[in-house]
């Protein structure tokens, strides 16, 4: 009962008067990027990074992950009114949302939508509270080879899990470690590919990229689309909420379902937006009625954001307890604590006790906050969304440079930027996938110091990887991963609308 | 989702397809791939008196990065005319390159003007030019944008944003 304990004096850290207010403007400037099209989770947190580097750690990082919950609940209102996800991983929401609103039934769908984002991330923080501190323990026996299996882990699961031609994943995820590996060569003190270039000592900061890649690349894409917002309106009374609650509980089912989908996508890296998917099509294939899905069923609406926020969540795991994230929001968390000296990883919980655990503690205030906020401020968000494009257009923009050029005070950022904005869209467009491109230019470096540690180790041999019954198993299951297409010959059906 | 482009009937110009920007990025990815792979062999792939040398692991993820997109690049010249998939219509392309021929103006007159005249005259180009917005409410947003960022940043959170000129000129 160690953590019950623990997580007692979390509390204690996070409900200071200060850490609330963080709390309740992170949920609002979150709600207010999920709402917003070109800003996201991930460049909404790496935007808004360079704002907190005066204040302490603990609260800072209470306010991001704010943000994170914020931006997740903001995704569902712009797809159940406007038909228009929000985020990549709202895009389920619009299946069931939009139809449920068109019906005159947009107050029920957003209450809905909320509770259930509520309650897949309450589970996945209690999965967080009693499974974080075992695997950080566990992880204090891990060597640099051991690091490497987790990593690659990650990066295989990425191929073997992703919906994109595995070619385009690994082209993607080898962009970015081949980004990250510009610069100094931390081992040897070598500069490599910078070609010349002053600038490219630093190598490229994922910072940047994910602004470019979600922000400028977001806003491209939209104006393509050629947004009008054509919304439907909605006013949440008391009245709706209680109904809704009402119905609810005899969904029990497709909650647990989907959050389990969400708590293994999250901590398996494949994130956020897939879950939502496959929580969908399983929702679907289980359903007793599935010719009602697409026509405003609220399992329809259920089950993806339910997956979709214990996902959001679950990935933090990873994060805090290995130092590895399992989704690009978590990588830009990740880098936030870097900033402030904080090296996410077992040792995390050892010696910054208060941290961990007002960090966890928020997580549960943060969502009951964001509940609250998000069930009493609907109305003044869909308004927002009535401000036309051509302005929201480039004052995002200008946000995004903002930024970018804050990160490191330089404008060779602000170009660099520009550049992944381009990526960004392209890649969107022809289907590369972004979250494995951002992921290994944040661990590049790690992954590859851990690497040599464990070739050093060995002598060049690549045994290391499976002379011990631990590390051998994380390598095998990391190959496992790798072919699991191959392996799997039971495909879940997903829609057929694609994400994105 | 629901905004999907009708096909006009009668459309001057063929969409463009898919397969041209696939085969061009595949191509760029492959570059770049040489050039990891030229400047790991440059640095030293092998193994040093300390260990493994800097060229050691970006060489193989160079390897890979070249399969990788080498695979994309020939599949879609293999499959060339089987691949119809449509990229964008080339009315959707238009307003991408109205926004991102403006936006990298923007960009590259930051660095010589700073950030704030820039950003007003973008908010204020793309409300005149596509929001087809009056004098008043033009002028009124594209200052006060700026303004509220000064204020934000390098006032509450004294975050230094880049200035030129005209805010030295002020006393900045």
């Amino acid at each position: 009962m160690d953590e019950i304990n623990n997580l007692m004096q979390g509390f204690s850290v996070a409900m200071t008067l200060p850490n609330l207010v963080y709390m309740l403007v992170g949920i609002t400037l979150g709600i207010l990027i999920g709402v917003l099209p070109g800003l996201g989770g991930a460049n909404g947190i790496a935007i808004l990074l360079p704002l907190t580097f005066s204040m302490n750690p603990t609260s800072a990082i209470i306010m991001l992950s704010c943000i994170y919950w914020g931006a997740l609940f903001g995704g569902a209102i712009t797809s159940i009114l406007f038909n228009i996800p929000g985020e990549p991983w709202s895009v389920a929401t619009t299946f069931d949302g939009y139809p449920m609103a068109q019906q005159g039934r947009a107050a029920q769908a957003l209450t809905a939508a909320f509770t259930s984002s509520f309650v897949g991330a309450l589970i996945a923080v209690a999965l967080i509270t009693f499974l974080a501190p075992l695997l950080a323990k566990f992880a204090l026996r891990f060597g640099p080879a051991e690091y490497f299996a987790v990593q690659l882990l990650t990066f295989c699961s990425f191929v073997g899990m992703s919906k994109e031609p595995p070619a385009k994943v690994t082209a993607s995820m080898m962009l970015g470690f081949a980004l990250a590996a510009v610069g100094m060569d931390s081992v040897t003190g070598q500069l490599r590919m910078t070609f010349g270039f002053p600038q490219l000592l630093k190598g490229f900061d994922f910072l940047i990229a994910v602004i470019g890649l979600f922000g400028i690349g977001e806003i491209l894409l939209t104006m393509e689309e050629g947004l009008a917002f054509k919304g439907k309106s909605a006013k949440l009374n008391l009245r709706v909420v209680l109904q809704t609650w009402k119905q609810l509980p005899q969904y029990w089912m497709t909650f647990l379902r989907s959050t389990a989908v969400g708590c293994w996508m999250g901590i398996t890296p494949g994130g956020a937006t897939p879950a939502s998917f496959m929580s969908y099509g399983i929702a679907r294939r289980m359903s007793k009625d599935p010719e009602s899905f697409g026509k405003g069923q609220i399992e329809g609406v259920l089950a993806p954001e339910t997956a979709a926020h214990a996902a959001g969540t679950s990935a933090l795991l990873p994060m805090l307890t290995l130092g590895i994230p399992g989704s690009p929001t978590a990588a830009v968390l990740l880098g936030g604590l870097m900033i402030w000296g904080l090296q996410p990883g077992p040792m995390l919980f050892l010696e910054h006790k208060d941290f961990v655990w007002g960090l966890i503690a928020s997580m549960y205030l943060g969502n009951v906050v964001g509940l609250l906020v998000v069930l009493t401020t609907v109305p003044f968000w869909a308004a927002f969304l009535r401000i036309p494009f051509s302005v929201i257009a480039p004052v995002i923009v200008v946000i995004c440079a903002i930024g970018a050029y804050t990160v490191h005070n330089a404008m060779f950022d602000v170009i660099t930027m520009l550049v992944f904005g381009v990526v960004g869209y392209l890649f969107k467009k022809l289907k590369y996938p972004m979250a494995p491109l951002v992921l290994a230019l944040v661990l590049g470096d790690m992954a590859e110091a851990s690497f040599r540690q464990s070739m050093l180790l060995s002598q060049g041999s690549l045994a290391i990887f499976w002379s011990n019954p631990l590390v051998g198993s994380i390598a095998g299951l990391a190959i496992v991963m790798l072919v699991w297409p191959v392996l799997s010959s039971l495909k879940i059906s997903s829609p057929k609308l694609k994400a994105g | 989702m629901s905004n999907q482009p009708n096909h006009q009937v009668g459309s001057e110009k063929p969409p463009v397809k898919e397969r041209g920007p696939e085969l061009v990025v595949a191509a760029l990815l492959m570059v770049v791939a040489g050039l990891v792979i030229n400047d790991s062999l440059r640095v030293g792939i092998g193994w040093a008196d300390d260990g493994p040398r800097s060229g050691y692991f970006p060489f193989f993820i160079g390897l890979l990065l070249l399969a990788s997109s080498g695979t994309v690049f020939l599949s879609t010249l293999l499959n060339w005319r089987a691949k119809s998939a449509i990229f964008a219509e080339r009315e959707q392309l238009a307003p991408v390159f109205a926004m991102l021929v403006p936006m990298t103006v923007y960009v590259l007159s930051m660095v010589w003007l700073g950030i704030y005249l820039p950003s007003a005259l973008l908010i204020g180009y793309f409300m005149r030019r596509h929001g087809k917005f009056g004098w008043l409410p033009t002028t009124s947003v594209s200052v006060a944008v700026p303004f509220a960022f000064f204020v934000v940043f390098e006032r509450w959170f004294l975050v230094p944003l880049p200035k030129g000129p005209i805010e030295t000129w002020l006393g900045f």
